[in-house]
């Protein structure tokens, strides 16, 4: 009984709908299996996991501060990949965007800078991002090179940036050898939501950006080119839309909402630049980008559930056991199912019989 | 060969319903119908590409299923397909012993490939590249393979569709020789004329059923029409008089290379076209008839302003946008993929084109309303038939998605409309309506330019006729002067040098 993939002449709304929803089902019965072979009782593990963090005021507030930047990350790439132009160096632009607002704090740290430290950190932030992305746009535009490639050295080559900046010249002198920037002056930080918690305004300015990606995509001739120039490459040539400058385009939106998402990160919630400033929110974010299937709405939700995934990791690596590298394993099988449940919107399954071979064919 | 009540379900569409056909040896068999008539899934039946769901396929009198092409062709059936299956990169040679049991060394292949061709008359250099070669002599590959393989049973799936005239009348000398050495041949096509000519027998389909076989050289063009159309087809009537007027769009000594290896240099092409008429650009496909088409409507830049002139204006270096506000419209030849976005709403599609000078479009905000509009105009205007108001692209018939792409540029009342192969692939309704709103425009005073294969639309709408070959241009040939032959003759490259009072004829001649 062979399978065969068959072609819906309409794409199935229904299955778009429940697509991301079977794959997380599939996700949590693969994961069950492997708590099992691990030795941990899968019901526990899963509900340490993916439950207990949703009964905990504190947790949620961490879910929220761990979605910020994936959304804000994932949206930027989205554009991307609806376009059919691949960045894979989010993670590369995040740190540059950090490190590009963080100059402006640690050369203002100490002084008496007004309060247009922050708008303009974050505005560095952005631009930093930016122009980090173009790079690999202006190899494929100009070069041909593939920017898959590209983008994602670029990651590592900021990366030792990064590493060569809070070890050396920026290092704190007062910071025991640590290295780190010193503390951000309060001009230079993103304020808290609530007194005492770590939800900051940055959670706000992510909420702004799925807002104008929704009216971006849905409502404007912009988001037409961006999904006409994915969807059909030649037809988007002769509704006279250039594809040369769309990749420059997306790849410098993409790049400024990771940087902004940098900085805001550096500056909220760790308060100075460090070398782990990001749990791999850049690579997790394309995840994200595809769970929620290049929908900024469905983006905001699948960033909170990939949140769930850090602090049930965290979690679970304290209550059973586990180690924190699971967390991966389980991000990496999510995005192998969200992407074969995905075929299923376009194609259907079917199960053919196969005609019994004729005893004798004679002639 | 007999196929008895063979029938094939997609889902619940019936694509054959119940079919019986008899084939004999010694006889050139036609089967007739229009496109989505199940001629296609009726000939992939008896050459074991699909399986039908009910009724069985007899060999010499002994009940077979065939599992596969390869089965079938070790019965003694071949075929030979409207798309050829060939690798542009390999020599003739290679592409055939591809095809063959590996059991016969590469230089016997080659012999007998040389000797098949020479017996049956079929000139074929082994050793060249197949992209090199011409459509015509790419069919005689596919020919000649299967020839090699000695079939009881040659099927055809219209054969003549990318032949001139005079390539055509090779092939059916082929035929005949065949069919004189007792082989069974089943010959798909929707040309009258030739089924008439060449075929003992007809079996017509429509709509997935068998209507009737009959004998061909009984019946007259317009019963065999009408039994596959299932009406009489209304004729397309030219307007009263038309008035032409000052040339609307002119093309003026355009040389462009190509953009990819295989394709065709533009070489000098100059062509004139004026308000209230139209012109027909003939040739067999891959002449250079994509490369116009991209320059003429901005997707490819001409290397200096002057070679295309849009109503008095230098437009060879602008955009496809920058034309279309000159009142340019444009119709390319693939319906998916380049006219229209597949997998998009036809009201994201009327915006594909309208996005720039319909107004569809205030500070950078889509006005949905003006979309839904200029779809429902189309619907209305050209009967475009679908399921509901706003469906994707993909999900429409090809003669209803043309139908809507032509509608939505002659809705915008264009002066100048450049459109390629507008009735290709298109039931012979939706073709006539076509072919109807564009005499219709030219009546309107508009500068039609139609880049056809089908030399029948050429020869019924266009008031001047020119012929791509190799990337030259021919002369055009007012409807008073045009036949089949002088096309045929241009099509294949001869030259027309008996005619120098065209002044374009000095360089636009075939090489």
């Amino acid at each position: 009984m062979p399978l065969v993939l068959e072609r819906r002449s309409e794409r199935s709304a229904t299955i778009a709908i429940a697509s991301p929803l079977i794959a997380i089902a599939l996700t949590l019965a693969t994961m069950a299996v492997l708590f099992a072979i691990l030795g941990k009782n899968p019901v526990e593990a899963l509900d340490v996991y993916f439950l207990e963090p949703l009964t905990d005021p504190y947790s949620l507030g961490e879910i929220a501060v761990k979605a910020t930047p994936l959304v804000m990350i994932a949206i930027g790439l989205s554009l991307c990949y609806i376009a059919n132009i691949w960045n894979i160096g989010a993670e590369g632009q995040f740190l540059v965007g950090a490190v590009a607002g963080s100059w402006l704090a640690v050369r203002t740290n100490g002084t008496d800078a007004g309060p247009w430290v922050l708008p303009a950190m974050l505005l560095l932030g952005a631009l930093g991002g930016a122009l980090y992305a173009l790079i690999p746009a202006i190899c494929k535009v100009r070069f041909g090179a593939s920017e898959i490639l590209t983008s994602l050295m670029l990651v590592y080559v900021a990366n030792f940036g990064l590493d060569y900046l809070v070890r050396g010249p920026w290092r704190d002198p007062h910071g025991m050898n640590f290295p780190t920037t010193a503390e951000f002056d309060p001009v230079a930080t993103v304020p808290t939501l609530i007194e005492g918690g770590r939800l900051h305004a940055g959670a706000i300015v992510t909420l702004l950006v799925v807002m104008a990606a929704t009216v971006l995509l849905g409502r404007t001739i912009m988001g037409f080119e961006i999904r006409l120039v994915g969807a059909a490459p030649k037809a988007a040539r002769f509704s006279g839309f250039n594809a040369d400058k769309l990749t420059l385009f997306t790849f410098a939106v993409s790049g400024a909402l990771a940087g902004l998402a940098g900085i805001i990160e550096v500056a909220g919630p760790v308060g100075h630049l460090q070398p782990d400033i990001s749990p791999g929110y850049g690579f997790t974010a394309i995840i994200v980008a595809f769970l929620g299937r290049l929908n900024p709405v469905g983006i905001l939700i699948a960033g909170l559930f990939l949140a769930l995934t850090f602090i049930g990791g965290e979690n679970a690596e304290i209550a059973i056991k586990v180690p924190l590298d699971l967390t991966k394993v389980f991000q990496g099988i999510l995005l192998f199912y969200v992407l074969a449940c995905d075929s299923m919107i376009i194609y259907r399954i079917r199960f053919i019989r196969t005609p019994r071979k004729p005893a004798h064919a004679n002639v | 060969m007999r196929a008895i009540s063979i029938t094939k379900r997609y889902g619940s569409f019936l694509a054959n319903d119940g079919i019986d056909l008899d084939l004999f040896p010694a006889e050139i068999h036609a089967l007739l119908g229009e496109n989505g008539a199940g001629k296609s899934t009726l000939v992939k039946v008896m050459y074991g590409l699909i399986q039908p769901n009910e009724g069985e396929l007899r060999w010499m009198g002994n009940k077979i299923v065939l599992a596969g092409p390869s089965e079938a062709r070790a019965l003694g059936i071949g075929m030979v397909f409207q798309h050829f299956s060939l690798f542009e990169n390999l020599t003739v040679a290679e592409n055939v012993a591809l095809g063959l049991a590996p059991t016969e060394s590469f230089t016997a292949i080659s012999e007998r490939l040389a000797e098949t061709a020479r017996l049956y008359g079929l000139p074929l250099d082994p050793k060249r590249e197949v992209w090199r070669l011409s459509v015509g002599e790419r069919q005689r590959i596919e020919i000649v393979r299967a020839l090699m393989q000695n079939p009881k049973l040659l099927i055809l799936d219209e054969p003549t569709a990318v032949l001139t005239p005079q390539e055509a009348d090779q092939l059916f000398v082929v035929l005949g020789r065949l069919k004189g050495e007792g082989r069974a041949i089943l010959y798909i096509s929707h040309k009258l004329d030739e089924v008439k000519r060449l075929c003992d027998t007809a079996t017509i389909l429509r709509g997935g059923k068998k209507v009737a076989t009959c004998n061909p050289r009984q019946e007259t063009a317009v019963s065999l029409a009408r039994m596959m159309v299932g009406a009489d087809i209304g004729e397309v009537k030219a307007a009263s008089r038309r008035d032409v007027s000052v040339p609307r769009l002119v093309i003026y000594q355009l040389s462009l290379a190509p953009d990819d290896p295989h394709g065709t240099h533009l070489d000098r092409v100059s062509l004139e076209v004026r308000g209230g008429e139209i012109v027909g650009i003939a040739g067999v496909s891959g002449n250079g008839q994509d490369e116009l088409f991209a320059a003429l409507s901005g997707e490819r830049l001409s290397p200096s302003e002057g070679a295309i002139v849009i109503d008095g204006l230098a437009a060879g270096m602008l955009g496809v946008n920058e034309r279309r506000r000159m009142g340019a419209a444009f119709v390319p030849e693939e319906r998916l993929g380049h006219g229209t976005a597949p997998r998009m709403k036809l009201s994201e599609n009327a915006l594909l084109t309208g996005h720039a000078a319909s107004g569809m479009v205030k500070r950078g905000f889509i006005d949905k309303s003006a979309t839904l509009a200029a779809v429902d105009r189309a619907t209305t205007g050209f009967d475009v038939r679908k399921a509901k108001r706003d469906p994707e692209a993909v999900s429409l018939s090809g003669g209803n998605l043309q139908k809507f792409i032509v509608g939505r540029e002659i809705l915008r009342e264009p002066g100048v409309l450049v459109v390629s192969q507008p009735t290709w692939g298109v039931d012979a309704g939706a073709a006539a309506t076509i072919r109807q709103a564009l005499i219709d425009l030219a009546g309107r005073g508009t500068a039609v330019l139609v880049v056809s294969q089908d030399l029948d639309e050429l020869l019924e709408i266009a008031d001047r006729t020119a012929v791509m070959f190799h990337g030259r241009l021919s002369a055009p040939l007012s409807a008073a002067e045009v036949t089949r032959e002088k096309l045929g003759l241009l099509m294949g490259g001869a030259k027309t040098g008996e005619e120098p009072s065209v002044e374009e004829a000095s360089h636009a001649v075939g090489a």
